[in-house]
């Protein structure tokens, strides 16, 4: 304990002072611990499930439909993987432009208007719209109505629209962290507007704007629901966007309550892939922003 | 600031021709436009949203629908309190268990953590956002749930006395564990942002604290936590968004109680389970009425959004007084306009 | 203010005092003034309890990681005067001020050797928690920084609620502390209005009321006028005039006539080093030090 002279003494801090402040960084550091725990758990799960399914056929076959018959062979899930990429891919097509653009209109345009004001409120909502919903209108507009059917760039229009807000909102964000002397300093000496966001904002935001996609593209990428009533899974693997297409969310959500236990663990192998996949474009994404800031 | 306006409001060697001018003219309207667009897309969504609606309400009133007791398919009468409560209980407790402890990793990850495990931690955490949300149910539903049983049905008989909450049997579709793992589901986002906003904390203020002799506790208090009331707030607020449209984990984990289950620990259903449950055989006025509640749920986001702005609005207010002169803080304008303020 | 100015009247010390006694004899009626030539009232040095404690740095270094950026400097900060540190830029004057009150320490990599002894303890002693020290050595920094998210009073208070938060006590300190800091008639109307709402020599002016507020021995200032306006500038070095019969002042500035107008005795580092000290007359008409005299001419900084 100290011991400090009369010169010092009446600035002691207190022990009352000094337990409040052990407290609140003793829980701040176990709320950390516990906010890590689910983590480990996931993955550990998900390891011992499903890393028994994987195999070579495992990533090489399209499933054969079969999910009663323990006999026969139950296939893979190749078709199920490439139709997410090439479903998901599409999606991104979509939203990142039309996001970055309506985010740099509200940057750089729209600012405090009230226009801009009524679009951000409207893109803050979207962001809350259950995932559910963005089929269930591309059902109403594109599939209901018309007559037509479920086609895999429909599952790709309702993921765009799941996409957008996420990416609007975070391109909104990084394009702010720009500061207003950059952009300031470019228009003073006489540099147009569209250069200006052209070669300065935008590749200063680039960095984050990456992540900021790369992220909305993992969401988007473990979403179920948009692709329940829009993009109707098929088994075989089709490269055909207007046809029906498998993905791997919906495939895991459709396995897993299957009676045979064969198929339940190709449920679980999906699943182990599905998170890989997301894990990686999170570190791919990760990578990227710190190489850009670097150089 | 327009430096474009000197040059073309001055003279003729610096004036612009038009034509250098239109990549700007385009852009501006373009992007205007596109804008529009996508406030023209949500406009119709919403009408579309109603037509499909209509009759649902038609039958059971707009009132009678949303707050009747029963979502009875088999006779054909629908009443949409379980699914909104259902949405309402797991949201509230999803943020009640996950708010705290998202901020206090932030506080971590920004404050106390040693500068080498900063990093690994932080993206440790952002890897929660990885999974997806139909592993999180499954994983929920087959490893979770029979775990935390035993606890659960523990706590409903100590308590019960406690309305609600005790009592009763415990189910493994619960409200409970529904709001548990939605939680988890928004730890990453709502810990993120606010770890965003806590470190553009101007350096000043916390060593104005700390010069003071405040503990490293009190400088968090004093300094950082106040500062980013606003921006910690629109991050909760983005973490309720996410928890009243998860769809396919909530699907999972809460059951699909037709009535609202009196109890914290038993069956429920939720406005987006119902629809991702029932939709793919509903017939006309199910259907509808599974538009209705996509509805009641899309009016139910406008509202939480509504008063997440005035809550930020009011937080702000509270933090900038009005300056005439005042230092450009990016923080400002990234929560500010991030959250719409 | 009276005929001969104090601050460039060259036989400064004494003087100084002779002049600014009448006001220290009437506290009542400077406290309550309003009725000053001058826009502020006169701060009321007699409001604090005691005189400052002598600070002696012993062979002090600061480094930032492996760069020295302080050399190793014995110096002596006396109780009742105001101590300038002058040098050009980046001659590690700000690193040396904040090992006084160990806040270098908290800047990552960052760590100092020797010894600052306030009276005859030494605040690197590891059975003295650093938090005492801060409270016993208080800082006044280069951008005014009120808490933004809290009202004048709330401002002044927050040090003192940190340790006891007795309600009546706080009002008494806190005007007290306004007073000191020669701002209690400028804001008495509007104490819960927020900090962050007044101009800059205002805000500047609470950040010592904050620090007085909880009565430190020393007040160590970064370069305290930097951001603000002359007039602005002129108060506060009003104010150090007062304090320092209380509190022991180290400013430091890269503006001489600042240090030659509110400094009892002067130092002048360069690259880290200690190269001369003394009173400030001296060192601004006859250094010893031919670099201190090439400073102070201007020939270089």
């Amino acid at each position: 304990m100290s011991t400090p002279t009369h010169s010092l003494q009446r600035f002691e801090l207190t022990s009352a002072r000094r337990r409040k402040d052990r407290l609140a960084r003793g829980s701040i550091v176990a709320a950390t611990v516990v906010a890590l725990i689910p983590l480990a758990l996931i993955v550990y799960y998900l390891l011992s499930k499903g890393l028994g399914s994987w195999s070579w056929n495992f990533f090489t076959t399209d499933p054969t439909g079969n999910t009663f018959f323990a006999k026969q062979s139950i296939g893979g899930v190749k078709s199920a993987i490439l139709g997410t990429i090439e479903i998901v891919a599409l999606a991104a097509l979509l939203a990142v432009p039309i996001g970055v653009g309506v985010a740099v209109w509200l940057v750089e345009y729209g600012r405090d208007g009230r226009f801009a004001q009524l679009v951000r409120f409207f893109v803050d909502v979207l962001t809350g719209v259950p995932s559910i919903m963005f089929g269930l209108f591309v059902y109403i507009v594109l599939i209901a109505g018309t007559g037509s059917s479920y086609a895999a760039y429909k599952g790709s229009f309702a993921l765009a629209l799941l996409m957008l807000p996420v990416v609007t909102r975070s391109a909104e964000v990084v394009l702010m962290l720009v500061p207003a002397a950059l952009r300031e300093s470019a228009l003073a000496l006489g540099a147009p507007r569209w250069k200006v966001i052209a070669r300065i904002v935008l590749p200063t935001a680039l960095p984050g704007l990456v992540t900021g996609v790369l992220l909305a593209i993992a969401r988007a990428a473990g979403e179920t629901a948009p692709l329940l009533f829009t993009a109707a899974a098929t088994f075989k693997t089709s490269f055909s966007l207007s046809g029906f297409m498998n993905s791997l969310p919906v495939q895991i959500y459709n396995d897993v309550t299957s009676p045979t236990t064969a198929v339940v663990n190709r449920a679980w192998g999906a699943a182990l892939a599905l998170v890989s996949m997301i894990l990686l474009l999170n570190l791919f994404a990760r990578l990227v922003s710190r190489r850009s800031s670097i150089g | 600031m327009e430096a474009a306006s000197f040059a073309s409001g001055g003279r003729s060697t610096l004036e612009r021709s038009p034509l250098a001018r239109l990549p700007d003219r385009a852009l501006k309207y373009g992007l205007t436009a596109l804008a529009a667009a996508i406030l023209a897309l949500i406009v119709y969504f919403f009408i579309r949203l109603v037509g499909e609606a209509r009759p649902a309400f038609a039958k059971e009133g707009v009132l009678g629908f949303t707050f009747g007791n029963d979502w009875n398919v088999g006779a054909n009468h629908f009443g949409a309190l379980p699914l909104l409560m259902g949405t309402l209980i797991t949201s509230v407790l999803a943020l009640a268990m996950g708010v705290p402890v998202a901020v206090a990793t932030a506080v971590y990850v920004t404050e106390l953590c040693p500068r080498r495990i900063r990093t690994p931690v932080a993206v440790l955490i952002e890897l929660l956002a990885a999974v997806p949300s139909v592993v999180y149910g499954l994983w929920g539903i087959f490893f979770l749930a029979p775990k935390l049983q035993p606890a659960e049905q523990f706590l409903a008989d100590r308590l019960s006395g406690v309305p609600f909450i005790g009592g009763g049997l415990v189910t493994i579709p619960n409200y409970f564990i529904a709001g548990l793992v939605l939680a988890i589901m928004i730890l990453p986002i709502v810990s993120s942002i606010s770890r965003e906003v806590m470190s553009t904390v101007p350096p000043d203020h916390k060593e104005a604290a700390l010069g003071l002799g405040a503990t490293r506790w009190e400088m968090i208090r004093l300094a950082v936590l106040p500062y980013c009331r606003g921006g910690i707030t629109g991050a909760a607020m983005l973490g309720l968004g996410r928890a009243i449209g998860e769809t396919i984990a909530v699907t999972i984990l809460i059951g699909d109680a037709p009535q609202l289950s009196g109890h914290l620990f038993g069956q429920g259903y939720s406005l987006a389970a119902v629809i991702a449950n029932e939709f793919g055989e509903a017939q006309e006025l199910h259907r509808s009425a599974l538009f209705a509640a996509g509805l009641v749920l899309f009016v139910l986001t406008l509202l939480v959004n509504v008063v997440a702005r005035l809550l930020v609005m009011h937080a702000e207010r509270t933090n900038r007084p009005k300056r005439s002169v005042r230092d450009f803080t990016e923080t400002d304008t990234v929560i500010g306009r991030a959250l719409g303020s | 203010m009276s005929a001969t100015d104090p601050r460039t009247d060259p036989t400064t010390p004494e003087i100084a005092s002779e002049m600014l006694e009448p006001k220290r004899q009437n506290p009542a009626q400077t406290g309550q003034a309003g009725q000053q030539q001058d826009v502020s009232a006169k701060p009321d040095a007699t409001m604090l309890p005691r005189s400052g404690l002598t600070v002696t740095l012993q062979a002090l270094k600061a480094f930032y990681g492996d760069v020295e950026q302080v050399k190793g400097i014995d110096l002596e900060f006396r109780s009742s005067e105001v101590t300038a540190i002058i040098g050009p830029s980046g001659c590690g004057k700000s690193t040396m001020i904040r090992c006084i009150n160990r806040m270098h320490e908290e800047i990552p990599g960052a760590r100092a050797e020797g010894k600052v002894l306030l009276d005859e303890l030494d605040v690197y002693d590891p059975s003295i928690d650093v938090v005492a020290v801060r409270r016993a050595i208080g800082m006044v920094f280069q951008k005014p920084n009120p808490f933004p998210t809290m009202s004048v009073f709330d401002n002044v208070a927050a040090g003192l609620r940190l340790s006891s938060g007795k309600a009546g006590d706080l009002e008494h300190r806190v005007e007290s502390a306004l007073r000191g800091a020669g701002l209690w008639d400028e804001v008495s109307d509007r104490l819960s209005e927020p900090g962050a709402g007044l101009s800059g020599g205002q805000q500047q002016r609470l950040c010592i009321a904050r620090s007085l507020a909880v009565e430190p021995e020393v007040i160590l200032m970064d370069e305290p006028c930097s951001a603000l306006d002359p007039i602005a500038t002129l108060k506060i070095e009003e104010l150090i005039d007062q304090l320092k019969r209380r509190v022991t002042i180290v400013i430091v500035t890269h503006n001489m006539q600042q240090a030659a107008r509110v400094a009892d005795r002067t130092a002048f580092m360069l690259g880290g080093e200690l190269v001369e000290v003394g009173a400030t007359e001296k060192i601004f008409t006859t250094p010893e030090d031919s670099r201190t005299e090439e400073y102070v001419t201007g020939k270089f900084g």
